[in-house]
């Protein structure tokens, strides 16, 4: 139990970080991406203050030998620059592109939109059950 | 840049690295959110709750402001239906291909100097980037 009510506090408090820093609203995360246009680049110092507060905070986590409720951390280990992560991370940008919204804020948008978030949503699941049921993985490896 | 808001980003995304660090902390895990949702489709025993909790909080949140300030936070989606089927399709295998999102990678991965998470993030950035501007010019904006 502890460790679901901690989870749902750090889905809350992320979620917050989303709807503060305006990550939540497409059209915000467009602006960003829109380089060449009416340049906003608020995205960044989202990412730099995550990336202090984080940086800083997993050193202090991980002085502890093991985490509060768990057995062990499950960090990933994989360093593989491979053609699996650039097709993806590609494909992603891409979709990232075509609407504003990443997988966090299109989770915690849900409440703020209309259909069309639920939408998007729900094809992002789809994607995520195609890698899943697919053997598309082995066939950008090949 | 008129709509560039550095204090707000910086506030909002010193909040989302405590998320990631709480999520460590307690339970050690990385707060990447396509592998949070991703673990949701695949029946594992024990490893369902936690997520759906992380999920159910993430959404409560802008509730939660809305009801605090009187505000709902600005909300502003202008894609053609086309392009939300297409973009969550796109979304959702990619990040699962990739093995990240722009937490798992962009937060989770660079605070861990990982170059495997730097390459992922020049590229999905490197793309969005792209698919905007080109999407701007075929649109004749």
């Amino acid at each position: 139990m502890e460790r679901n009510i901690a989870a749902g506090l750090a889905g809350l408090v992320f979620g917050l970080g989303l709807t503060v820093s305006q990550m939540v609203n497409p059209a915000k995360v467009l602006a960003f991406l829109d380089i060449l246009g009416n340049w906003d680049p608020s995205l960044v110092f989202v990412m730099g203050g995550a990336l202090l507060v984080t940086a800083g905070g997993y050193r202090l986590a991980w002085m502890r030998p093991a985490p509060l409720f768990e057995q062990n951390y499950q960090i990933p280990c994989d360093n593989s620059i491979d053609r699996k992560l650039a097709v993806g991370a590609v494909m992603f940008g891409m979709g990232w592109g075509l609407v504003g919204l990443c997988p966090g804020p299109a989770i915690a948008a849900l409440t703020l939109g209309g259909p069309k978030i639920w939408v998007f949503f729900l094809a992002m699941l789809g994607g995520m059950l195609i890698h899943l049921k697919t053997p598309i993985g082995k066939w950008v490896e090949a | 840049m008129e709509n560039f808001t550095p204090w707000s980003a910086l506030a909002g995304g010193a909040l989302i690295g405590l998320a990631a660090v709480i999520l460590m902390g307690a339970n050690g895990r990385i707060a990447g959110i396509s592998g949070i949702v991703g673990g949701l489709l695949t029946r594992s025993q024990g490893d369902t709750a936690w997520r759906l909790w992380f999920v159910g909080g993430m959404v409560i949140a802008p509730l939660l402001v809305t009801l605090s300030t009187g505000n709902a936070p600005p909300f502003l989606m202008q894609a053609d239906w086309w392009a939300v089927i297409l973009g969550g399709l796109l979304v959702g295998v990619g990040t699962r291909l990739g093995s990240g999102c722009t937490s798992g990678h962009g937060v989770c991965g660079l605070s861990r100097l990982s170059l495997r998470s730097l390459a992922a993030v020049a590229m999905f950035m490197g793309a969005g980037m792209v698919t905007v501007t080109v999407l701007r010019l075929a649109m004749g904006g």
